[in-house]
Order: C-alpha cells, then sequence, then structure tokens
C-alpha cells in the first residue's frame, strides 16, 4: 500500500483540517439533523468539490437519511466515503503504451500549473522501469523554459530536444518524434508552454502541435495529460473541458497536493468530462509523484 | 475575467428585478442564488456566509423605502458589500524616502511570481525609477535565469548568485550594491513555496528581517480555489505582507478567491496581471471591478487603456483627416497599429457595457487584422496615398507580397471605399471623434448601458460648448 502512504502523507494537512471540520461535526455521536448536514456540504465545498457534486453527495446522504437508512453521525462518514468513491467509480488510470515504441505523452496546461516538474517526475518513473526517455522543449515562450527542463534533463540524464527560445513550438515537436523514433526510444514527453485556456491562437498553436506529431506517428499522442494546480479552484473544471475540446484529453495529472489544497474538483472533472486522473504530485522531489487510486484518495482525504 | 461571475449575477437579479415587492421570501431565495453564485466562484464558504448575512441585514432593513424598484435595492446592497469585500480604494505602492524602496515578493510555486517582478519593474521604470531585480529563488532550476532574461528584455539589472549564498546572503549583497549603483528600487525574487514549508518559511522570515522590505507583496494565482484562505492567512502571519498581487487575471477565473483573500488578510490588492506581455500589469480597482461584475461594464478602464496607447498627436492629425474625409490607407495601417497595441480586440470589447454578451456568441478573428496591416504593408506609399491607382496587376502583386488572396486585397479596398463613404455621410451631421469610436461610441446592437448614456450626453455637452466658443 505504497500509493496509500503517500497520499496519506500528503494529504495528512488536508485531513487534519477536514478533520478538525469533521471532528466538530463527528465529535459526538448525535443525530442527523438539517446543521448536521449544512456543517457537511460546507466541508465538502471547502475542499473544492464543486456544486454540482456537491448537490449530487447531499441528495443521496439526504435520501438515505429519509428512508432511515442512516440514522447518526457515525454512519454518516462511511456513506459519505462511500458516495465519493462512487463518484469515481471505474477511473482507469492506467496509461495507453502505443504497440510500437515511441510512446508520445503531450503534456499541457495552464501557467504554473506544474509541468515542467511533472515531466521530470514522469521521466524519472519510466526511466526507473527501465525505459528510454526523451524530452521535447516546446516552450519557446516563457523565459528560460527550455533550461528549466534542460537542468532537469541533465540530472536525469535524459537526451532533450531543443530550438531556440521564440522557435515554432510544432516544429520542435517534429524534431523530437523524429529524434524518438531514430533513437528507438520507449517514450517522448513533450513539455509545451503554459497556456490559459481563453487564449484562441495558444489553443490553436497547441493543435498544431498534436497536428504535426500526427504526421510522423498517426495515433500519437498517446497520451494528452493536462496538469492542473491542486490549489486551483472549480475552473480547474473549465479548463480541463477547453483543453479536451480542443486537443483532446486522455487524463490528468493533479499536481501540489502535498499541500493543504484538497483536489475536490477531480470528482467533477471525472463525472461531467470522464476524464480520469492518471498521477498526482505529492512534493518537490523528483520521485515524488504518484499513479492514482480513488479509493485511496477518498479514504486519504477523510481516513484514520 | 469575472465573466461567469457576471454571468450567474446577471441571472439572479434579472429574476429579482421583475419583483415588484421585497419579502422574506424573495430576499431569501435571492440571496440562496447569489450564495451558489459565490461558492461557484469558489469564494470561501465562511466569507460567503458572512456575505450573505450581511446583505441580508442590510435588505430587510430596506424593505421600507418608497420609489425605489425592490430588486435594484438588492442590487445596490450586494454591490456595496462587494466593494466593501474587495476595498479600499487603489492603495500604491509606498515609496522610502530615503535609500532604495525594498520590495519583496513571495507566494505559492506557479503563481507567476518572477515574470511579476519583472512587470512590476517595467512599470517602475517607466515612472522613472531605477528598479534592480534581485533572483533569490535558487530552488527552482532556471528561476534565476528566466529572471535575468526578463531583466534583458526590459533593461533592468539582475543581481544574482549562483555560489552557494543562501538567498538571504544574495538580497544583502543586492541591497549593498543597489546603494552603490544608485538604484532606488529594488525587487526581491523568492522562490515559490508552500505555506507549510516551515524551513522554506523561515527564509522568508530571515529575508525579511535582513532586508526590511517597505513593501511584502502576496502573488496570488486569480485562479485559486478554497485553499487559497489558509496559504494567504500563513504567509500574512508570518510576513505581515503590505498587498496582494492577482496574477492571471485574462483568463476566466471567476476570481471569487480574491475576495477571499482580501477579506481573510485584510490586505488590499494592489496590481493585477492582465496578459502574457511583460507590459501586462494594471492597477487594481475595486469599484471598477465590482461593476464589471455586476454586469456594468467598464467603460472607465477602456478609456484610460485608449489614452494610454494611442498616440494624441496622431489621433489629432487624424481626426482632420477624418473631417475632411482624406483619410487614406497609411491612416488605415497606423490605426490598425494603434488598436493593436491596446492589447487582444477581445479584451477591449470585453470592456464595454453591453459587448460582454454579444461577445459569448463572436469569435473575434485576430488573424484578420494582421492580414490587413500586411496587405498594406506590400502597398508601395503612392498606393497607399492614392488606392484608386491600384489595377489589377498591383492587387496581384500586393496579394503575392503579403501572402494573401486576390479576394482578401479587394476585400480590403472595398472595406476602405464604405468606409470613407460611411465617412463622408456622418461627417454631415458634424464632426467626428476617432476617440469616440474607442470609447465604444460605435452602433451597439442592443441597450446601450446608462452609464454610456451619461457619458455620450456629457461628451455631446462639451463639444457644443467647444464649437460656440
Amino acid at each position: 500500500m505504497k500509493f496509500f502512504d503517500r497520499i496519506k502523507e500528503g494529504l495528512k494537512k488536508t485531513r487534519e483540517r477536514l478533520r478538525s471540520g469533521l471532528a466538530s461535526l463527528f465529535r459526538l455521536r448525535r443525530p442527523i439533523d438539517p446543521q448536521v448536514l449544512e456543517e457537511l456540504e460546507e466541508i465538502l465545498y471547502s475542499a473544492d468539490v464543486g456544486g454540482e457534486e456537491v448537490a449530487r453527495v447531499m441528495e443521496r446522504l439526504q435520501a438515505a437519511h429519509r428512508e432511515k437508512r442512516m440514522e447518526d453521525t457515525d454512519q454518516l462518514l462511511g456513506r459519505l466515503k462511500e458516495e465519493l468513491k462512487v463518484g469515481l467509480q471505474g477511473m482507469d488510470s492506467g496509461l495507453r503504451w502505443s504497440a510500437a515504441p515511441p510512446t508520445v505523452l503531450l503534456v499541457v496546461g495552464v501557467n504554473g500549473s506544474g509541468k515542467t516538474t511533472t515531466i521530470a517526475k514522469l521521466g524519472k518513473r519510466f526511466q526507473d522501469e527501465g525505459k528510454k526517455v526523451v524530452f521535447a522543449a516546446c516552450d519557446t515562450f516563457r523565459a528560460a523554459a527550455m533550461e528549466q527542463l534542460q537542468i532537469w534533463a541533465d540530472r536525469l540524464g535524459i537526451d532533450l530536444v531543443h530550438h531556440q527560445q521564440g522557435a515554432d513550438p510544432a516544429s520542435v515537436a517534429f524534431d523530437a518524434v523524429q529524434a524518438a523514433l531514430s533513437r528507438k526510444t520507449d517514450v517522448l514527453i513533450i513539455d509545451t508552454a503554459g497556456r490559459l485556456h481563453t487564449k484562441d491562437h495558444l489553443m490553436r498553436e497547441l493543435d498544431k502541435v498534436v497536428r504535426v506529431v500526427k504526421k510522423k506517428l498517426p495515433d500519437a499522442p498517446h497520451e494528452t495529460l493536462l496538469v492542473l494546480d491542486a490549489t486551483t479552484g472549480q475552473n480547474a473544471l473549465t479548463q480541463a473541458k477547453t483543453f479536451r475540446e480542443m486537443i483532446g484529453l486522455t487524463g490528468v495529472v493533479m499536481a501540489k497536493l502535498d499541500g493543504t489544497a484538497k483536489g475536490g474538483i477531480v470528482f467533477a472533472i471525472y463525472n461531467q468530462l470522464q476524464v480520469p486522473v492518471k498521477f498526482v504530485g505529492l512534493g518537490e522531489k523528483m520521485e515524488d509523484l504518484e499513479a492514482f487510486d480513488p479509493a485511496a484518495f477518498v479514504e486519504g482525504m477523510f481516513g484514520e | 475575467m469575472f465573466e461567469a461571475i457576471t454571468q450567474s449575477f446577471s441571472k439572479v437579479f434579472s429574476g429579482l428585478l421583475q419583483r415588484h415587492r421585497l419579502t422574506d421570501e424573495n430576499i431569501d431565495e435571492a440571496l440562496k442564488e447569489v450564495r451558489t453564485a459565490l461558492l461557484a466562484a469558489d469564494v470561501n464558504f465562511r466569507v460567503v456566509r458572512q456575505f450573505i448575512d450581511n446583505v441580508r441585514l442590510k435588505a430587510v432593513g430596506q424593505t421600507l423605502i418608497q420609489n425605489v424598484r425592490p430588486g435594484e435595492q438588492v442590487i445596490k446592497v450586494v454591490h456595496d458589500e462587494l466593494i466593501e469585500l474587495m476595498g479600499p480604494k487603489h492603495s500604491p505602492l509606498e515609496f522610502s524616502t530615503e535609500g532604495p524602496t525594498v520590495i519583496m515578493m513571495c507566494g505559492l510555486q506557479g503563481s507567476g511570481k518572477t515574470t511579476t517582478c519583472g512587470k512590476l519593474a517595467l512599470r517602475l521604470k517607466g515612472q522613472g525609477r531605477h528598479p534592480l531585480l534581485v533572483a533569490a529563488d535558487i530552488q527552482r532550476p532556471a528561476a534565476v535565469r528566466q529572471l535575468q532574461v526578463l531583466g534583458e528584455q526590459i533593461s533592468v539589472p539582475v543581481h544574482a548568485n549562483t555560489n552557494g549564498t543562501a538567498p538571504p546572503g544574495i538580497c544583502q549583497e543586492a541591497l549593498t550594491k543597489a546603494k552603490g549603483d544608485g538604484k532606488d528600487v529594488v525587487i526581491l525574487d523568492t522562490a515559490g513555496r508552500l505555506h507549510i514549508d516551515d524551513p522554506l518559511m523561515k527564509e522568508l522570515e530571515e529575508i525579511a528581517r535582513v532586508t526590511r522590505p517597505h513593501q511584502i507583496l502576496l502573488v496570488c494565482d486569480a485562479m485559486l480555489g478554497q485553499d487559497a484562505v489558509n496559504s494567504a492567512k500563513s504567509f500574512n502571519e508570518r510576513l505581515a505582507i503590505h498587498g496582494l498581487i492577482l496574477t492571471k487575471m485574462d483568463g476566466d477565473a471567476r476570481g471569487g478567491a480574491a475576495l477571499s483573500i482580501k477579506q481573510v488578510t485584510g490586505k488590499p490588492i494592489k496590481f493585477i496581471g492582465v496578459g502574457e506581455k511583460i507590459e501586462d500589469i494594471e492597477v487594481f480597482h475595486p469599484d471598477r471591478l465590482v461593476s464589471r461584475m455586476l454586469g456594468m461594464g467598464d467603460i472607465v478602464s477602456l478609456v484610460e487603456k485608449a489614452q494610454a496607447t494611442v498616440d494624441q498627436a496622431v489621433a489629432i492629425k487624424l481626426q482632420k483627416k477624418l473631417m475632411d474625409n482624406r483619410v487614406t490607407l497609411q491612416d488605415l495601417l497606423v490605426q490598425l497599429e494603434q488598436v493593436e497595441r491596446m492589447g487582444p480586440l477581445k479584451d477591449i470589447l470585453s470592456m464595454i457595457p453591453g459587448m460582454n454578451s454579444l461577445m459569448q456568441q463572436q469569435d473575434f478573428d485576430e488573424g484578420e487584422l494582421g492580414r490587413f496591416k500586411g496587405i498594406i504593408h506590400s502597398m508601395t506609399k503612392q498606393e497607399r496615398l492614392h488606392p484608386e491607382i491600384i489595377d489589377g496587376s498591383r492587387r496581384r502583386r500586393i496579394a503575392q507580397g503579403s501572402g494573401t488572396s486576390l479576394q482578401e486585397v479587394n476585400q480590403l479596398l472595398k472595406e476602405y471605399q464604405m468606409m470613407r463613404k460611411m465617412l463622408g455621410g456622418l461627417l454631415k451631421k458634424g464632426p467626428l471623434n476617432p476617440m469616440a469610436l474607442l470609447r465604444g461610441e460605435v452602433p451597439m446592437k442592443g441597450k446601450t448601458h446608462e452609464k454610456t448614456r451619461a457619458m455620450l450626453r456629457e461628451e455631446r455637452k462639451r463639444r457644443k460648448k467647444k464649437r460656440h466658443r
């Protein structure tokens, strides 16, 4: 249960806070009344779970209460966890590997969400699995973004394909695919510039990267991962929606889950967009990345 | 920005406006929707609770006022309360009277500190100050390099030390250097950190101790969720911050976290980051933002932006040409460039009252501006001044030179001719001010907002006076 421990550690602060909320709620075994339910609703909101999901969970809990299937606060916590797990049911967090290498991962996200760090962590993970990895520096916009990835690549001993700052990201991607093919690489991870999903021209630029990659490898990218900052609120859902519409998403990486933020938006992203969470970032070190496990995530939020 | 919250508020209020009586029930009903809107906008649930209670108290107390539509009364209360939350009015940076002013930036990872440092340095430089940027983020790979690149772009010196000196030491060195070099502002770019990371928070305290900053600014992402209050509170408790800078306001985040942070720290929002370019930083105006949230547009911001960007002399020259209907393609090019300098067309239009909802339906083709410019650039001077000489062969050459099609060149010329014709018609009705176009005096679909109408009235009065003189 490595994941369980890691996520528990990462969510420790979260849990403390949630539990201080939950603790006052569940301190004494008391009958469920409207006030208890209202407090529970606020706890869910404070975890960034979001209106529609809160409404769904509350509806279910209220129904259970009405039908007398749940009478006191002790049963309430169990029910709550169950409902949240139901919300993540059927999620497939596995990666889709290409039949013939290279498997191409395109990593996208808004500015400052943690793309480059996530890429370093992914690179380390695949390397540890014995795979040959190449990075592509397609963030040619932000000052020193390429250097940032270069430093990680050097630390890991991973090849980096890059051009100058200001170069066309699509041409970097093209060269990177070429390099990955000729160097017989297992995994190619493409870093892209952070962009707010509201910027039309930047989203089109991303679309061009995808098109160019497809020219060389028609079924690539095999994974298009959106990196979300766990401290982001309801806007994360809008981000996921827009990126999915523009370039298609195969998964989400929830970064910075080691703070006090809870990442409750995961529920809405899965239920409304059917985009699974594939990894979570739990710290600043290269190995602080874990595959996502829905049940452990819910337990980590509330568990002992 | 704040589009979504604006939308939900419009919905709440249009319902309320149709009612004639303000009863406890319909106040409750409206406030329930306000609550949902605020929560969906990431306003912290505790702040929401307090806000709703305040509004209810004030709204119920006001039910007896005569001759005011009840719905408007609630809008007024919500509006006033939001301003109260967002306020106070613009709070400028305070500068030291002797020695360099030290400004220290702090915040979570990825909030936009380094970019904001560059933006702020350029802004202060534009005000005649002499900033020194300090790369005190030795945590994130290439953060120092990033600041150096930004410094080069804006020609502001950057102090860096990658020999293993700890950040407090680097900042101290920078201070000495600033004094020696006659710099009057020192901006410290610190590493991003989680508020629960004790060693790193201690490092920040140490930097603050040795540099005694005049301003400690917390950089916050406008997209932050409910956790925003926790991190902001910690930073404020440990560093006693002076103010906030909200970044990434050019996205569509509802920005409710801004309200929450303002509320829990009690510290003013000083600036907002509104784009990716280095000049994209603006002073924060709570009243304007609230008006915008409530769907009243932000005409004042637009006018200021236009005035700062559009070269007045050029504008006056153009006005004269407009009046004589002597506008050439060369003038059109200058205009296009000025409009472009103001930022994406979409941003500009969204500031005009009533345009926000229109914007939702229309996809603006920013590329068209660029194509038009390209076509005009491919013309000779003679052609620009005397478009009538452009015949078929010239058209083909221009299309080829600008990488456009013959149709597009024809379209531009046709639109130019139409513009002249239109101007001819307008001029019969009186002189035309080109600034008026930018101020939103363009024919707008739907109803023009009261505020715009008032402005137009003022403008007309002023012009009348001028003519009489």
